[in-house]
């Protein structure tokens, strides 16, 4: 696992981070082609250096970014989903799951854990789109719920790093309920006046938008990520017509109020820690 | 005139036959009583044989029946038409396709608030045909704190196809509004009775969701997408609706026994839709039991045990 360290002139990797590196890796950035090493890549939060575009990450690389030295521990590492539905649709469920596990090297679409962030204990929840394109499932629900309490136990901060298609349709009723549920953890940390800060990335869409996504004390986000309640298809069904330039992206979301602020990844960490020590004081 | 769905054809054919037989009786001298009366046995049984074995699917279309009374309905009928309607989010604009208002249950102040389809051509678009937008569940909100503020319980009917997937409702935060009811529903003080009617579709119905009591009349669904769009999502094609309302387990028995749902309210034999004023009053009389069962409960440990039920929802392993 990669770590890095900060200092006054921004993120350089370790030596030994750096001889794990291996040569000849590199990056094209799915937005404007322009090609970098890998390595420069990473150290550049996975942001593009000429035109910013923010490259999807999941659970391992924002921890990383996170958490002062990339430490943390990890809260119910092998949870994992059960079949209540006896699911099939083209393919059984449990096989879906199954094969997405052994792809992905993840249990399921969301890791939580606790450590540092700038020295202040901090609980993140942090969704992985790439596991079933971060659906909300029981164990997305049930691994939230529980990094709640522990936010509650340690008396800090909590953060979910909101990455979703929305609700996982293999699990139906049981995924509903999770909005339900979530939200009311999220009442219990509020009654504990502990900060929850909701940080959207792209793309946050259905039942996360429509529960705990837009339940933050600040809402913050990633430029330009996608985030909806109804997908942009559908909205687009609806009306009949094209959508306007720039509909659903976080910009769109900070004009019409839904949003405290846009927060480039290159200065996430610096900023999430200033906002921190805002409620912290 | 009432429509019938397919599999009630053979209802209709009977009930048909029963008053043409009634009609040669009256006309004439021939005593038709006794055909009459084997008659209506045989349409007993075979309503009995229909509504029994009734699919997925066939329950999704009952939910959905034409003649089935609507929210406001249910409201007349159980408030003794005393229900007072109260209009608008107090910001942008008055939602049709939600509405809500204080009446009286048997002399008490009851809030009832609901999604509200429309009764014919003309009033499905001014309903939106149930699917609100997020001044609706803002409305719904304001009324359910205003509810609060007074010590009223609050009762709820589902019946939508869903949010509004439209443009101005995403400007206006259509995630924002369901969350933010969700989250508020969870800490109300008094009790909260929510009941799904007809259709409750994801979101759209959790935002007004939440209760003590969250229970189903028989042939409705609730579940986190509608069998057609589950079809076309999973098998990539609309033909597979039965097949997805299978798999999604929503109907009333399967919520219940998945412990996702408190209670099934059971229907009059052939759907509330065809015993309209009997299916009013089994929800009237639900209703004042439940709020006999809430009242006794002190609300901070009413709160508890509604957070503590949703948080026991889920399976992992
Ligand atoms: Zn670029």
């Amino acid at each position: 696992m990669g770590w890095f360290k900060r200092d006054k002139e921004g993120i350089t990797t370790s030596t030994k981070e750096k001889k794990e590196t291996p040569e000849g890796l590199w990056h094209k950035c799915s937005n404007c082609k322009t090609v970098f090493t890998e390595s420069d890549f990473v150290k550049n939060f996975y942001v593009c250096d000429r035109c910013s575009h923010h490259e999807r990450i999941g659970s391992k690389e924002y921890f990383e970014i996170l958490f002062d030295e990339g430490k943390f521990t990890e809260l119910d590492a092998n949870l994992s989903s059960g079949d209540p539905l006896k699911f099939e649709d083209t393919k059984k469920y449990v096989d879906r799951v199954k094969a997405t596990q052994k792809s992905s090297g993840l249990k399921d679409a969301v890791r939580t854990a606790h450590g540092k962030l700038e020295g202040m204990d901090f609980v993140i929840a942090a969704m992985d789109f790439g596991f079933i394109g971060g659906s909300l499932g029981s164990v997305v629900g049930e691994k939230i719920a529980r990094a709640i309490d522990k936010a509650i136990e340690l008396k800090c901060p909590f953060m979910i790093i909101s990455k979703s298609g929305g609700a996982r349709m293999m699990e139906a009723g049981f995924s509903l309920m999770q909005m339900a549920k979530v939200s009311g953890k999220l009442g219990q940390l509020a009654e504990n006046k502990l900060p929850y800060i909701s940080f959207l990335t792209d793309p946050t869409t259905g039942g996360v938008t429509a529960s705990f996504a837009m339940l933050g004390d600040l809402n913050i986000a990633e430029p330009k990520a996608l985030i909806a309640f109804a997908g942009p298809r559908v909205v687009k069904e609806t009306i009949g017509r094209d959508l306007p330039e720039g509909f659903q992206t976080s910009e769109f979301l900070l004009e019409h109020g839904f949003l405290d602020y846009i927060v480039d990844r290159t200065e996430l960490k610096q900023t999430l820690a200033t906002s921190l020590k805002m409620f912290n004081n | 005139m009432s429509t019938y769905l397919d599999f009630e054809e053979p209802l209709k054919a009977l009930e048909e036959q029963i008053a043409q037989t009634k009609e040669i009786g009256d006309s004439t001298d021939v005593d038709m009583a006794d055909k009459v009366h084997a008659l209506e046995q045989k349409l007993a049984e075979k309503t009995k044989e229909i509504f029994a074995g009734l699919t997925p699917w066939q329950r999704v279309q009952m939910s959905r029946h034409p003649d089935r009374p609507y929210s406001l309905a249910y409201i007349n009928a159980i408030s003794n038409n005393t229900f007072q309607e109260l209009h608008g989010d107090r910001n942008v604009k008055d939602d049709k396709a939600m509405i809500g208002g204080f009446g009286l249950l048997d002399g008490e102040t009851v809030m009832f608030i609901g999604q509200q389809k429309g009764i014919n051509t003309k009033m499905r678009q001014y309903r939106n045909f149930g699917m609100p937008n997020p001044e609706g569940y803002r409305k719904a909100l304001r009324l359910m704190k205003l509810a609060e503020k007074f010590g009223k319980p609050i009762v709820t009917f589902i019946d939508t196809p869903g949010a509004f997937p439209g443009l101005e409702a995403e400007e206006r935060g259509q995630g924002e509004a369901i969350a933010r009811n969700i989250y508020e529903m969870m800490r109300l003080k008094v009790p909260v009775i929510c009941i799904i009617i007809g259709e409750g579709a994801s979101g759209g119905a959790l935002g007004i969701g939440v209760g003590d009591k969250v229970v189903m009349l028989e042939n409705t669904w609730y579940s986190v997408i509608s069998p057609e769009s589950c079809s076309s999502i999973l098998w990539r094609s609309w033909e597979f609706k039965e097949t997805a309302a299978e798999a999604l387990k929503l109907t009333s028995t399967d919520m219940k026994n998945n412990k996702l749902v408190d209670e099934v309210i059971i229907e009059p034999l052939n759907g509330a839709h065809r015993s309209q004023e009997e299916m009013f009053g089994i929800v009237k009389e639900n209703i004042k039991n439940y709020l006999k069962e809430l009242k006794a409960i002190a609300p901070e440990k009413r709160i508890n045990d509604r957070i503590d039920k949703f948080c026991a929802m889920g399976v992992w392993e």
